[in-house]
């Protein structure tokens, strides 16, 4: 058992009356400075439940709520932005890019909404993926490169069965649609032709006229009023070696991006497309 | 002459011990009895629907690969979350979540709303290899997922979530199996699996439809996320908790 405390003769201060193998504690108090910082912070905690909502069902004297704040923050900052992006809503795209003012906000908004929004497809600077995901970098468009055209890819987004408007038709999948293999391979060759990267085939160039001309054009040009892409080009979304062209053909291949209408408001939007616009390929 | 000290406390056991389990008790007590005077602390939105048998499947695979690790799913009421994310998330949205995956680590980004902010082609393709797509990821690949999904138990795994309070029907339960076939057949007839899992999608999700794989499932529950609220109806009022 503990013995009685007692004097510590070299510092007059009691021991704790503990000792192990000759050796005594002293029992100092705490730090002075120590213990009131425990009691001011005990007065705080008092001070915070009045105050700030600490209790279940009790909101405190400052009525103050996470999601109260957030809405008083959006509602400050949103009316710090609304004048100017009232004018992003309501100008056109040509008129946003052809003022200086605005075109400069659009290219800065639609700089951050471009990253949050379509750079995980697209890639950071718009140069787009392999395995359909096009670049938004070049003047090898789609649906269209004019502002107008941009506006209406990023509002209704392409065969995405969200937005009627969407762009976009479905290519068959030919090997269900009757072709053979070694047709499609004939097929393949006669489209690489198209931009001089493979010989000419005969057979796959009467195939193509039979079957793919109609939204691909007679000589490949592609057709942006279906989303037909060109293919007389050397730009491929799925890969350009005769493997992948023959898969494309065999099993068909059909991009889908999300329609932002809805996700993203209308002056977003509009500074989006401006953005996507200047990235490099913008067309007239 | 006894004295009540703090020696005293910390020289008896048991005295240690029933103290201690008061005090901690009171802060227990204080926070947890009044929600027990309430109905409910969940807000009234609408469209919340419990996870369809592909979804739920696809929620497993997202708990058994950690995936929660990296990606939290709760869009807190800052600024900057709800402007990147959107709306805040709601306690309704993860009212079928058992557990939940709320997370407490954004290695990722947060993935509350990403339902439908991709292309399933995208989401294939990023989980097969996710630098191909976004060259600064560290996410590892899941091309493994390319497996075909063993959802023997899809039954049982509805009457699980039903021990722990999900509304799955007897109806549900019977069907899971052909719900579960029919969300990943893009031509199946939809009537009944439409009826009983309202806007849920039905899709070839991974390109292929001839074999329900895991990514299948994961990519039904990726894209399902988010998705069941549309705030553009939500009235202040629904959103009150008690």
């Amino acid at each position: 058992m503990a013995k009685q405390t007692e004097s510590n003769a070299a510092t007059g201060v009691a021991t704790t009356g503990h000792e192990w193998d000759g050796i005594r504690e002293l029992d100092n108090p705490m730090p002075s400075w120590w213990l009131y910082t425990f009691y001011a912070t005990i007065a705080f905690a008092l001070v915070w439940v009045v105050f700030y909502p600490a209790l279940p069902f009790v909101r405190g004297l400052l009525g103050n709520t996470a999601r109260g704040d957030l809405a008083a923050v959006m509602t400050t900052e949103q009316a710090k932005a609304a004048p100017m992006l009232a004018r992003l809503r309501d100008a056109t795209p040509e008129a946003i890019s052809a003022e200086p003012e605005l075109r400069t906000f659009a290219l800065a908004g639609g700089r951050i909404a471009f990253a949050n929004s379509c750079a995980g497809c697209h890639g950071a600077g718009g140069q787009g993926a392999s395995g359909g995901f096009p670049s938004l970098a070049d003047d090898d468009w789609i649906h269209g490169g004019s502002l107008e055209d941009i506006r209406t890819t990023i509002r209704h987004g392409v065969r995405n069965g969200e937005a009627a408007e969407a762009r976009g038709t479905s290519m068959p999948a030919f090997l269900q649609a009757g072709l053979t293999m070694p047709q499609i391979g004939d097929l393949a060759e006669h489209v690489l032709s198209l931009s001089g990267a493979g010989p000419i085939n005969a057979a796959g160039a009467a195939l193509f006229a039979d079957n793919c001309a109609a939204c691909h054009g007679e000589r490949g040009e592609g057709n942006r009023q279906v989303g037909a892409p060109r293919l007389n080009d050397r730009i491929w979304l799925y890969g350009g070696d005769k493997a992948s062209v023959m898969r494309s053909i065999a099993y068909s291949r059909a991009g889908v991006m999300p329609a932002w209408e809805g996700r993203l408001d209308a002056a977003t939007i509009n500074m989006l497309t401006v953005y996507v616009h200047a990235l490099g390929g913008g067309e007239r | 002459m006894k004295r009540f000290t703090h020696a005293l406390i910390e020289k008896n056991l048991i005295l240690l011990g029933v103290l201690t389990l008061l005090t901690v008790a009171i802060g227990g007590l204080v926070q947890i009895v009044p929600l027990f005077l309430v109905e409910t602390t969940i807000e009234r939105v609408q469209g919340i629907r419990p996870y369809t048998p592909l979804e739920l499947m696809g929620r497993n695979i997202y708990v058994r690969e950690g995936c929660y690790l990296c990606h939290s799913q709760m869009v807190r009421p800052f600024r900057d979350e709800s402007e990147r994310y959107g709306h805040h998330s709601l306690a309704a949205e993860s009212m079928y979540d058992h557990p939940f995956q709320w997370g407490s680590k954004r290695t990722g980004p947060d993935l509350a709303r990403v339902g439908g902010r991709y292309s399933d082609d995208w989401h294939a393709a990023h989980l097969r290899s996710p630098r191909e797509l976004v060259p600064a990821s560290v996410m590892p690949p899941y091309a493994f997922l390319d497996r075909p999904l063993d959802a023997e138990a899809i039954r049982a795994h509805l009457r699980a979530q039903r021990g722990v309070g999900v509304p799955y029907s007897d109806e549900m339960v019977a069907e899971a199996a052909n719900d579960l076939a029919t969300q990943a057949t893009p031509e199946a007839d939809a009537s009944g699996f439409s009826r009983r899992y309202p806007n849920a999608r039905q899709a070839a999700f991974d390109a292929d439809p001839k074999v329900v794989t895991e990514m299948d499932a994961l990519i039904a529950y990726l894209q399902m996320l988010g998705t069941l609220v549309r705030f553009s109806d939500v009235t202040p009022d629904q959103l009150r908790q008690p």
